[in-house]
């Protein structure tokens, strides 16, 4: 038992969140495990995002507690979450670039924030990194000048500059075409076997969950569905996640009366 | 939102009172962000360094150059005009009494308490104070800011403080640039109708002012600078809704620190002037 432990890398206890008086997260409980691809997977308003921002230290959850490296993030003082977020990385979905600096500058922010690396060896660094991301030689661009896929890699590349023991993608393949988003799909893969990191990946797309996940996690208004690996997932016979693995709509049944009552205004 | 019991057909004047509280709580609430967002940079400007997380130098330079050294132009050209304007306004009135020699005490008195500092404050506000709500409304939206916060650097330390220390800066200084500036613009046009020489002008101002009028323009200017950072920023940060909440914002912003920079000047230039 105390192995098992010491191989949960992010543990989540009945998390319960509100946005005003709104219930996003009901009960949500995750674990991850050292080393491997946790995909957290969900339509969209399934609470998904709200977990991620969770995971993060970006939002105050209304019961629960949520354990990155063994410390509880929900109950830590300022000063130990400024430590702990060296030893995290996030990509954001849109990249989250800081616009008025080039690409070079914003890979080694976190290294001029936590470091004090004179600015060569921060060089070189930088260079690996974006080599890792197949981007080298793109320091001086800003991100402006930037495409879509390259934007997420110069994220990812900033992401994992302190090589960090978690890394959190948010939406990789969102907004890419089908080969750039394989590519990535790559990467992550690469990452994981290269820096032996634990990643959690937020997505709704099937194709690039199934490939890069060790494990799957499935949200569904704010509960989680299942929790299994690939094909404990795809053989589930959960009716809503055959909905989604199968691109079915959901067939929400109408009641009549309450229809009525929305169409008027009375409820 | 909360749905208020018995909303439906209650009487015009319980939707008032409804409305006036929610708006009431709203404002406190704001108010104490702005104070609260004061604080975290006053305590980021001190305890920084000791935390390994200094309020960069080089960024609060840069941010003195952009609300101070490029405001420099405008600044002077409109002092100038308000000078001249005070001038002839002053020598006109001052006619009816036979006393237009005594309208260099007007302009000395009025442009170094009052018109330069507000001058300078609207400027600022309407210049920086805009700038400083879009450009932190954008990072919001971009998750620029959340990248900081997971980065593990404060967005106050690192986007607030050195906006406050510039502002403390640049808004003072371009005050005095903005007193002489205006003393000047009223020289000219008093020296040519008065056929006084600008060196007489100058000394009989220099008679006049007190250390005490230029310090309470810089006790306002003060004071202004830390309204329009403090709006700017608080605005900035609570951005919610695209590009329609940035311009929304960003009007908001500058309307805010214009009013509350009136108002304060009000209630500065009473105390001031027991």
């Amino acid at each position: 038992m105390k192995n098992d432990n010491k191989d949960i890398v992010i543990e989540v206890k009945d998390l319960v969140t509100h946005y005003g008086d709104r219930l996003i997260l009901d009960q949500v409980n995750l674990e991850v495990r050292k080393g491997e691809v946790m995909v957290i997977m969900g339509g969209s308003g399934s609470g998904k995002t709200t977990l991620l921002r969770h995971l993060l230290g970006l939002h105050q959850a209304t019961s629960g507690s949520i354990l990155l490296l063994g410390k509880d993030i929900t109950k830590m003082a300022a000063k130990d979450l400024y430590e702990l977020r060296r030893k995290m990385g996030v990509a954001f979905q849109g990249g989250a670039l800081f616009s008025s600096m080039n690409v070079g500058e914003n890979v080694k922010l976190p290294l001029r924030e936590h470091t004090k690396l004179d600015d060569k060896t921060m060089d070189i660094m930088c260079r690996m990194k974006l080599e890792v991301v197949n981007l080298s030689g793109f320091e001086d661009l800003m991100p402006a000048e930037l495409s879509g896929g390259m934007t997420k890699r110069v994220a990812l590349a900033r992401a994992v500059i302190m090589d960090p023991k978690l890394l959190f993608f948010d939406e990789p393949s969102a907004g890419l075409d089908p080969v750039v988003s394989a590519e990535l799909d790559e990467l992550i893969l690469k990452l994981k076997s290269a820096m032996n990191m634990s990643i959690v990946v937020v997505t709704h797309e099937l194709e690039s969950a199934f490939r890069i996940a060790d494990r799957i996690t499935m949200l569904d208004n704010g509960k989680i569905l299942i929790t299994g690996t690939v094909d404990e997932v795809r053989n589930s016979d959960n009716k809503r996640i055959q909905d989604m693995l199968n691109r079915r709509p959901s067939d929400t049944v109408i009641n009549a009366e309450e229809y009525l009552g929305r169409l008027t205004g009375e409820i | 939102m909360k749905q208020y019991a018995g909303r439906q057909g209650s009487i015009p004047i319980r939707l008032f009172l409804e409305n006036l509280g929610r708006r009431t709580i709203d404002a406190i609430e704001e108010l104490g962000y702005i104070f609260s967002l004061f604080v975290e940079s006053i305590y980021w400007i001190i305890q920084g360094k000791k935390q390994s997380q200094p309020v960069s130098v080089p960024t609060i330079f840069r941010e003195i150059a952009m609300t101070g050294v490029y405001a420099v132009p405008i600044v002077s050209l409109l002092c100038f005009s308000v000078g001249m304007m005070s001038a002839i306004q002053g020598i006109e009135t001052l006619k009816v009494f036979g006393a237009e020699s005594q309208v260099i005490v007007g302009i000395a008195l009025a442009i170094t308490r009052e018109f330069s500092p507000l001058i300078v404050g609207i400027i600022v506000a309407g210049r920086s104070g805009s700038a400083i709500t879009a450009r932190l409304g954008t990072m919001q939206e971009s998750q620029e800011i959340d990248a900081l916060r997971v980065i593990g650097i404060s967005p106050v330390r690192y986007l607030a403080a050195p906006l406050l220390i510039a502002m403390l800066v640049a808004v003072p200084a371009l005050t005095i640039l903005g007193d002489l500036m205006g003393l000047v613009g009223g020289g000219i046009y008093t020296s040519i109708t008065l056929d006084m020489s600008m060196n007489v002008y100058m000394n009989r101002c220099l008679d006049i002012l007190a250390v005490d009028d230029v310090r309470q323009g810089l006790i306002k200017s003060i004071v202004f600078a830390t309204i329009i950072v403090l709006v700017g920023l608080s605005n900035g940060f609570q951005v919610r809704g695209g590009a329609e909440g940035v311009g929304k914002a960003t009007t908001r912003s500058v309307v805010m620190s214009i009013s509350c920079i009136v108002f304060a000047d009000m209630i500065f230039t009473y105390f001031l002037n027991r």
